[in-house]
């Protein structure tokens, strides 16, 4: 069973096999492809039309599958392999050891936002920018610049502490649990560290920079604890939502998987803590 | 959903009402979360035609109209021509591809902030698919 760790507690044997299952599906095309995914469904899920990646309830079993996919692919490449979360409330700086170079390497250059250490970086030759918006082709970031401070664990203890799922109309207009951990209303938390990686994280390619998934597997991490946190609240809407992926309906760009078959994450995967 | 409640939800008025209640609830938590971006009243967007920082901004209601990745409410904006892909949020926000999770209160504040984000490089077209 996988077991997935705080990047905090990582061995450098487990970050190095992380790096290098990454650089592997980087080098065989497949790292690629969720790149793509991630962008068509950023660029086509919107508020008063169909919405299944983001801006809605599917936000979060939609982003728990596409990194199952991209843990599986990873895992196909070296079986030990599990997705590490970052607890961004937790390590909060740029010293973390998350942006040493033994990991993911850290903030980019203030000329060009290029990072300029760790495997990631685009002196280090295996990391080309593929799936881009622009014409630049390597990893940037800003850490910390566009928004000074990552979310504190007292803002994330407020949005745990709500006790709806999701509410119409289903969207970043919405209260309820979903959209505040989204961070369209409230506090704003996973919006607000993509905002504060800067680089590719802050746009619709954003898989290009590996801590994509670390970031993504700590928000999976929360909806995890809202679930143990409010047991007798569940997935909403149940059925008959147009534009909005319903408990039982099935979700693009898989088809054969419903937001019901997604709800508990120790089919598939449990947490260190 | 009732097909009565989807009526009322995309309605102009319904709208309304959601973003004004939504814009006095927001504006304390924006500016805790260390951002300045007020939200606006919906209503349609200023063309602009502007050079901003070296670079010709421009948004205006969309030519051809129906095309697949219009997402903006019939409004594009482009960068020394080439197409941005921005779109509108239910709040009136608006945010582009290359700043998709920090939303800007107008298509010129959008625009200006993807060449913020650009830093001089060229923007590439988005699919047509």
């Amino acid at each position: 069973m996988t077991v997935r760790k705080n990047q905090a507690a990582l061995t450098t044997d487990e970050k190095k096999r992380f790096v290098g299952a990454v650089l592997e599906l980087k080098r065989n095309g497949r790292y690629d492809e969720f790149v793509r995914t991630h962008n068509e469904f950023i660029m086509s899920d919107t508020d008063s039309g169909e919405r299944t990646g983001h801006r809605s309830p599917s936000f979060l079993p939609w982003h728990r599958r596409f990194l199952l996919d991209f843990e599986q692919a990873l895992q196909s490449v070296d079986s030990s392999v599990a997705l590490p979360y970052w607890d961004w409330s937790t390590d909060r700086t740029t010293r973390a050891a998350l942006w040493a170079p033994d990991f993911l390497g850290g903030t980019g250059r203030s000329a060009d936002g290029r990072v300029m250490d760790g495997p990631f970086s685009a002196s280090a030759g295996n990391w080309p920018m593929t799936i881009r918006v622009d014409g630049r082709s390597f990893l940037r970031r800003s850490l910390g610049t566009a928004v000074r401070e990552l979310p504190t664990p007292a803002e994330v203890e407020s949005v745990l502490s709500i006790p709806t799922y999701d509410m119409a109309p289903y969207n970043s207009a919405s209260d309820g649990f979903r959209n505040n951990l989204e961070g369209w209303r409230g506090v704003n938390l996973h919006n607000r560290v993509h905002v504060w990686v800067g680089g590719q994280m802050a746009t619709g390619v954003s898989p290009n920079d590996p801590v994509f998934w670390l970031h993504h597997a700590y928000v999976d991490k929360l909806w995890a604890q809202w679930q143990r946190r409010h047991p007798g609240a569940g997935y909403a809407p149940t059925g008959g939502t147009p534009d909005v992926v319903d408990l039982d309906e099935t979700m693009k760009p898989w088809n054969d998987v419903r937001p019901a078959d997604l709800l508990d994450h120790t089919k598939f995967y449990t947490f260190d803590s | 959903m009732p097909d009565i409640t989807r009526r009322r939800a995309l309605t102009a008025t319904a709208a309304l009402a959601t973003t004004a209640a939504v814009a006095a609830l927001a504006a304390p938590a924006a500016s805790a979360a260390g951002h300045d971006h007020p939200m606006p009243m919906p209503q349609p967007p200023s063309t602009f035609d502007e050079v901003y920082k070296g670079r010709r901004i421009q948004g205006r209601p969309m030519s051809g109209g129906g095309h697949h990745h219009e997402h903006g409410g019939g409004f594009e904006v482009l960068i020394d021509g080439v197409p941005l892909h921005v779109m509108r949020n239910a709040d009136g926000s608006w945010i582009s591809v290359v700043s998709h999770y920090d939303p800007m209160a107008t298509p010129r504040a959008a625009a200006r902030a993807a060449v913020d984000e650009l830093q001089g490089a060229p923007l590439l077209p988005f699919p047509t698919n």
